[in-house]
């Protein structure tokens, strides 16, 4: 397809790239890079030629939900299936798509929000060549139900940059889930994908983004949510797949009556690094935002888990909390948890906190005495620490499809 | 009662001699005797730090204790080396005083993964007898059956609990079972429902130990032989008036002895 990028985003495209290149590469000592692996930034191996994928395979292989309200396909960043039931109030396209037919409703949204937590280099590669991903805009008092479920296929070789944009209107719903897949177990990817979420006033907007690449990938994932009056968004992130992944995420609450849930569950085996990094920014008084991580760590995999809840000056009755848990499933793991408070107003209810404990004797015993043998007793109560957070996203479909990743990843840890 | 003309010699839960310490090398138990045959409940009585759980965990296998001699025989079949869950899959069961919480996993996954555990590889649960059964055990112990999707024992109060530890007493149906302090917590409505699931799973196939501080649970509870613990080991066994004698006396008259 060849489209005709509207002027604003060619602008924005070549500012991008200079900014990447004027900005300099993290280095170690850099404290939104502490403990983080600093050589996974060197992407010099990546050949840029892809290797070779058959598409209508692939298009069978994108198995999520049972009845998607829409589903899409991506390979390499191009479209190569889509199949859609959404009223024809509701846009819904292929980004590059939208560039050509929404091209204003995007500017209004798109990439709004300064990277702050780390990445900016990498949005800015990412804004300067991205040309795929979907935007979704519900307009006022629209309810989608069901899910609108994305692929993105990457082969070897290649970076992609997917992005997915979604505005609410007012008194909207809706749901989106990304699924990353690698086309192959042994060819390494690079991902550096994005999520602006715009949740408008009172209305509930529902992300998931499912990470199941292959082991020799990378992915760097941004998410910038803003929240406004008596809106609930909810981002959730399960990561089983890749090398290393980088989670950034950002929630601005906006509005009165905000509700922001930043959830996230994460099953490092091997040599597996997730490195995550939260800011919950309360921008308006008596907003609500709540996170909750959970790592499962296997074999000599690491995680990183920096997160920060700030409150503005003028954010009053603010509620924020903030928990990161830690299971560690063996000796040679690494868990690391930076977790903070910054507060400028008053009427404040804010916690945070952060814990890494191994199954004990004891809980194991209590499974061990109904008969179920060890090995199968921990994955129980790993798979149930998971669980919980998965419960929070209060839609069966989607649990289902999240749960079903979670089991394939302790089916092969079980393997092992 | 009747047996048939089996040989029922074998068909008890046998300990003989035990001796277990703590893994600093203290003992806890000092040469426990007792057979419990199958058809009978028997229930163990004594003061705090008799040994009474610490018995029931070295039967049930919990590895904090060292068995240093004796042995636990299942139908005549020494299990002193098997596993916990092995021991469970032979037969034991054992009712927590303290029933662990079991986050994010669901009652009712957690008793099928046990039942799952019984079978053999490759063979799976049939899932609409289970919830029958399931159901029907949850009535007869005035369970909700929001029960069945909550987490194992998240948030229950304590009577709660041990239902919960009789409803999977109902439903693994072990041959031996073991109730530590199950009475222990209980407002005497819930102790009728506990008694209620430990009574219809009286059977002449099937031996109960119940652990108790107190007289109280046998009064809904009948045993055929109540034994007295004190110091790890048995100082006195007898039938069922054995207990309400204690009631009456307390445990004082097992330190008379000494002061004479």
């Amino acid at each position: 397809m060849t489209s005709v990028l509207p002027a604003w985003l060619r602008a924005r495209q070549q500012a991008a790239q200079q900014r990447y290149e004027s900005t300099p590469t993290p280095k170690r000592g850099d404290e939104q890079w502490r403990f983080s692996n600093i050589k996974q930034l060197n992407f010099e191996n990546l050949s840029g030629k892809a290797s070779p994928a058959d598409a209508a395979d692939l298009i069978s292989r994108s198995v999520g939900l049972a009845t998607p309200t829409a589903k899409f396909v991506f390979l390499n960043d191009e479209l190569i299936h889509s199949e859609s039931s959404l009223a024809t109030s509701i846009i819904c396209l292929p980004l590059a798509e939208a560039f050509e037919k929404h091209s204003d409703l995007v500017e209004q949204h798109f990439m709004k929000q300064e990277t702050r937590l780390g990445s900016a280099k990498y949005a800015a590669l990412h804004e300067a060549y991205v040309k795929s991903g979907l935007f979704v805009q519900v307009p006022e008092n629209q309810i989608v139900e069901g899910a609108i479920e994305v692929h993105h296929w990457i082969s070897g070789g290649v970076t992609i940059f997917p992005h997915t944009l979604v505005v609410t209107g007012k008194s909207s719903q809706v749901r989106v889930v990304d699924i990353f897949h690698s086309v192959d177990t042994e060819t390494s990817g690079l991902v550096i994908a994005f999520n602006d979420l715009s949740a408008g006033q009172n209305s509930s907007l529902d992300y998931i983004a499912i990470q199941d690449l292959n082991e020799v990938s990378r992915i760097i994932s941004i998410n910038e949510t803003s929240t406004a009056r008596d809106a609930r968004a909810k981002g959730f992130v399960l990561n089983t797949g890749a090398a290393w992944a980088r989670n950034e995420s950002l929630s601005r609450l906006e509005g009165p009556g905000a509700h922001s849930d930043m959830l996230s569950v994460s099953i490092p085996d091997r040599e597996q690094e997730y490195d995550q990094r939260t800011y919950q920014h309360h921008v308006s008084e008596g907003a609500y935002s709540d996170l909750l991580y959970k790592n499962t760590l296997y074999g000599h995999s690491k995680t990183v888990f920096s997160g920060l809840i700030s409150v503005d000056e003028k954010a009053h009755h603010t509620d924020a909390y903030q928990t990161c848990r830690n299971l560690l499933m063996t000796d040679d793991c690494e868990a690391n948890s930076m977790p903070g408070l910054e507060i400028n107003a008053d009427q404040v209810k804010c916690s945070h906190g952060s814990t890494s404990a191994q199954i004990s004797d004891e809980e194991i015993f209590y499974l061990q005495a109904r008969g179920i043998d060890p090995t199968r007793a921990r994955q129980l109560i790993a798979r149930g620490f998971s669980v919980e957070v998965v419960e929070r996203l209060k839609d069966e479909s989607i649990e289902a499809l999240v749960l079903s990743y979670i089991d394939e990843k302790f089916n092969g840890i079980a393997k092992d | 009662m009747k047996s048939t003309t089996l040989d029922i010699s074998a068909r008890s839960l046998q300990i003989n001699n035990l001796h277990a310490t703590l893994e600093n090398g203290t003992e806890i138990l000092k040469g426990v005797s007792l057979e419990i045959p199958t058809g009978e409940i028997h229930a163990i009585m004594g003061p705090n730090g008799s040994g009474k759980s610490t018995l029931s965990k070295v039967i049930a296998g919990h590895e904090s204790y060292v068995p240093t001699a004796g042995e636990i025989l299942l139908d005549g079949v020494d299990i002193s080396e098997m596993s916990i869950d092995e021991r469970s899959r032979a037969g034991i069961f054992l009712a927590f005083q303290y029933p662990n919480e079991v986050p994010g996993v669901s009652n009712a996954n957690f008793i099928r993964a046990a039942l799952q555990a019984r079978l053999p590889k490759g063979e799976e649960i049939d899932a609409v007898a289970y919830y029958k059964s399931l159901y029907e055990k949850m009535d007869l112990l005035e369970m909700d059956r929001k029960f069945t999707g909550r987490a194992v024992n998240e948030g229950f109060s304590g009577g709660e609990k041990k239902r919960n530890e009789i409803l999977q007493m109902m439903m693994l149906s072990p041959k031996y079972c073991i109730l530590d302090e199950t009475d222990s917590g209980l407002d005497i409505d819930a102790l009728k429902i506990v008694a209620k699931g430990v009574n219809a799973m009286r059977s002449a196939d099937r031996g109960m130990l119940l652990i108790t501080h107190y007289q109280r649970l046998l009064d809904y509870i009948k045993p055929d032989q109540v034994h007295v613990m004190a110091e790890g080991r048995i100082v006195k066994s007898g039938g069922p008036e054995l207990a309400l004698e204690l009631e009456e006396h307390g445990y004082d008259f097992l330190k008379e002895p000494a002061l004479a």
